[in-house]
């Protein structure tokens, strides 16, 4: 066993981290630094840097633009990332649609789709939750019916992220309304700017941005060679997705950052005049967090030392989605309680009293509410387990 | 970055899984418990025979030159079926000591027959005030022509009743709690002024009261230099703790599959209770601590080797308190899913408790960890 990364591995970190220092604008550093939100414009600023280079897909096939890392250098990438305070990407084309294409698409959808994701020149966006259909994702309602060539899509889809600015949605829908739920569902990709019927209505959330909207769609027609794989089995496409998304949104690395965040409020922030880095009961408080961030840490580079290995990501990976996605809100729990009441403020009003790190940080509470419910809640990973991996008998 | 086992590893572990499986069943435990030694000399003979005790001494003392993860292996597998022989006390504490800190005749006459399992060994360092206070050290040896006496009283001496040789913290010069003043010395089990009191432990362990009433040792019997033992000791115990961990996993992996299993079979209201979704998270949780412990075990096991003192303090003190922390979410969660059953004697289930709660009150609980966690250069730093 061997904890370290081998000569080439410390080669291959140096070499990434250098070009990021060099590449990442300033101004986008200095926002995620301070845990602003980012506008999409910025977002793709950074991912078109990333494109020129070569660097905006490192887990797709080389042959597609990839980068043809293994599994250690695509970690090492992503958290030198982090480390950089880069940017996230946005994971909907990337991360999401694109790998589907690349398994299940014909070679027409691959060479219609594939380059405009990498390039960053059309956004996508997300159509799978819907009012109705959250945790329960496959009882979905949206329709699409076949008329000729065409499905006419209706119904209404939710936390479709980015939708506003989107060029294309990728969707789960209905095509056998009488089939088994998980049977009768196909993934459909729309134009989601062209398509008569089409209508996007962003909204706030808590987090006081405007990241996500409703999608309706209203006798919506898009042709039927814009569905990915065959008739209904865009379940089963979609399943297998979910587990590569579970991976990824423990955030081990973004806890990190936090961390460096929090010390940084305990060196400023005052306690009976002295800083609330040298309160006894805090510096345990952040022990406590921290320790755990080595537990989870160190669960993610078992998993990753075992895909490195060939391995697939097995249902083991939603332990990370679990304990990843509550440290990170304890991380920001414990950064708000440092503050006191200048956690208290909100982003769109900044004093001299609340430096451009803080400003952020109600906000960011705020959203990462969201981390324990997005990708599946942690009670559906729950289930998940104890039905795959334990084996428990079903209701 | 690699996890996987060598091929030496797998045969290993599968030979001392077999053995526990076909030697050493829980009953075995069961039938030694309360009895005057509480181990068998004979299997330690076998496990000596085995290599097990040796293997991760250096070749020049008479070992396989294995590493820490090799001990951590094999405690993981004896955890399983709580197999009492002395192999922290011996292997990990007095034994690490000795070959660390020992010339070459103490290394023949104290750690060689131990390695064959032909002799076993016991650290005796805390005191009834000292909590876990490695320093915080009463007991004295005063220095007599050519020779140390030794006055003071020690508690929680693991094999402390059993062992033929022992390894005591004295303190030779400098106040109780000076980190300065303490050394090591070898003492023999019968050793003439030496009383031991056999204590159980709530695992159903022997354990040993020590009283040093004037016992005398020659020079030789010196582990180490005079006055200069703390760094050593911290080490020591360092290790203890990344036994611990790993001890433990055995047990916990025992009380999660055992309880899996259970609740399965066991039916109320007209279904399997496994079925009832409360119970299906809360053994999810199960499942993922069990997990992370098993992560920070290896981590332990790794990096107790670690020539940065600080950096194997910071992975000993977590993978500690992750141990008592998600460990505890394990052991209270199984006995609450087997209900009444697990609190009787009968039931296994309260023997893997009580000994995973032993091992997380011994080489500093997880209160101590936090405090020395926050208490290292490293926690100032910019990030994690």
């Amino acid at each position: 066993m061997d904890m370290s990364y081998t000569p080439e591995q410390i080669a291959f970190r140096d070499e990434v981290r250098a070009w990021i220092a060099k590449a990442l604008p300033e101004h986008l550093r200095c926002k995620a630094e301070n845990g602003g939100h980012f506008e999409l414009e910025e977002i793709l600023e950074w991912h078109k840097i990333l494109a020129a280079k070569g660097w905006a897909a490192p887990h797709w096939p080389q042959e597609v633009g990839g980068t043809g890392w293994d599994v250690a250098q695509r970690h090492i990438f992503g958290e030198e990332l982090v480390r950089a305070n880069a940017p996230t990407l946005s994971p909907f084309g990337l991360t999401m649609v694109g790998p589907l294409i690349i398994q299940f698409g014909t070679d027409e959808q691959k060479k219609r789709f594939l380059p405009k994701i990498l390039s960053g020149d059309e956004i996508w966006c997300q159509g799978y939750s819907e009012p109705n259909a959250g945790s329960d994702l496959a009882s979905l309602q949206l329709r699409a019916d076949k008329e000729g060539d065409d499905y006419i899509l209706n119904g209404q889809k939710t936390w479709t992220t980015y939708a506003q600015h989107a060029d294309w949605i990728f969707v789960l829908a209905r095509t056998s309304p009488t089939a088994k739920p998980q049977e009768g569902i196909s993934f459909l990709l729309a134009d989601i700017r062209n398509t008569p019927g089409i209508e996007v209505k962003p909204f706030l959330t808590t987090g006081g941005t405007p990241a996500f909207s409703e999608t309706w769609f209203d006798n919506a027609r898009i042709p039927q060679a814009n569905r990915v794989g065959p008739e209904n089995k865009g379940w089963t496409m979609a399943k297998a997705l979910l587990g590569h998304e579970r991976t990824s949104i423990g955030g081990v690395a973004d806890s990190a950052r936090w961390l460096g965040v929090i010390r940084r409020i305990a060196r400023d922030a005052r306690m009976g005049g002295k800083p609330l880095m040298e309160d006894a009961a805090f510096r345990r408080r952040l022990a406590k967090i921290e320790i755990r961030y080595r537990t989870v840490g160190m669960a993610n580079m078992r998993t990753l030392a075992a895909a490195q290995l060939g391995h697939a990501p097995g249902p083991e990976s939603s332990i990370l989605k679990i304990v990843g996605t509550e440290l990170q809100q304890e991380a920001t729990e414990l950064a708000m309680d440092a503050l006191g009441h200048n956690a208290l403020g909100w982003f769109d009003s900044p004093t001299d009293a609340m430096p451009e790190y803080q400003l952020w940080l109600a906000s960011n509470f705020n959203y990462l509410r969201a981390a324990t419910i997005y990708g599946g809640s942690n009670e559906i990973q729950k289930n998940i387990i104890s039905k795959m991996i334990l084996g428990l008998p079903q209701a | 970055m690699n996890f996987e086992l060598t091929e030496e590893q797998t045969m290993m572990a599968d030979a001392v899984k077999k053995f526990v499986v076909n030697a050493s069943p829980v009953t075995r435990f069961r039938a030694l418990r309360g009895t005057e030694v509480g181990w068998d000399r004979k299997a330690w003979a076998t496990m000596g025979e085995q290599g097990w005790l040796a293997v991760a001494f250096p070749e020049a003392h008479g070992g396989y030159g294995g590493g820490f993860i090799d001990n951590a292996l094999i405690l993981e597998q004896l955890g399983h079926s709580l197999v009492p022989e002395p192999y922290i006390p011996s292997v990990v504490l007095a034994g690490g000591l000795i070959s660390r800190l020992g010339n070459t005749a103490q290394i023949e006459t104290f750690l060689a027959p131990m390695l064959e399992g032909r002799t076993s060994l016991a650290l005796a360092y805390a005191e009834k005030q000292s909590r876990y206070d490695l320093a915080d050290c009463e007991t004295t040896a005063t220095k007599s022509g050519g020779s140390y006496v030794l006055r003071g009283t020690k508690v929680w001496v693991l094999n402390g009743h059993a062992a033929d040789a022992i390894v005591v913290v004295a303190r030779t010069s400098g106040a109780s709690r000076d980190r300065g003043g303490l050394s090591l010395f070898l003492v023999d089990g019968d050793a003439p002024g030496l009383r031991r009191l056999r204590v159980h432990g709530m695992d159903g362990q022997s354990t040993a009261l020590l009283e040093f009433a004037g016992v005398e040792v020659g020079a030789d019997r010196l582990l180490g230099n005079e006055g200069s033992a703390l760094e050593a000791l911290e080490w020591a115990i360092d290790r203890g703790a990344a036994a611990a961990c790993a001890e433990a996993q055995g047990q916990l992996s025992e009380l999660f599959t055992r309880t899996i299993d259970y609740i399965k079979q066991r039916r109320q209201f007209g279904r399997p209770i496994g079925a009832f979704q409360v119970l299906q998270h809360r053994a999810a949780d199960m499942f993922a601590e069990v997990e992370l412990c098993k992560g920070m075990m290896i981590l332990a096991a790794l990096q107790v080797e670690n020539a940065d003192a600080d950096t194997r303090k910071a992975a000993i003190s977590s993978a500690k308190v992750q141990l008592q922390t998600g460990g505890w979410l394990v052991q209270e969660s199984a006995v609450q899913l087997f209900g009444g059953i697990a609190i009787t004697d009968e039931q296994d289930i309260g023997l893997f408790f009580k000994r995973v709660r032993v091992l997380q009150g011994l080489f500093g609980d997880a209160d101590y960890h936090v405090d020395r966690y926050q208490s290292l250069p490293s926690f100032e730093g910019e990030a994690a």
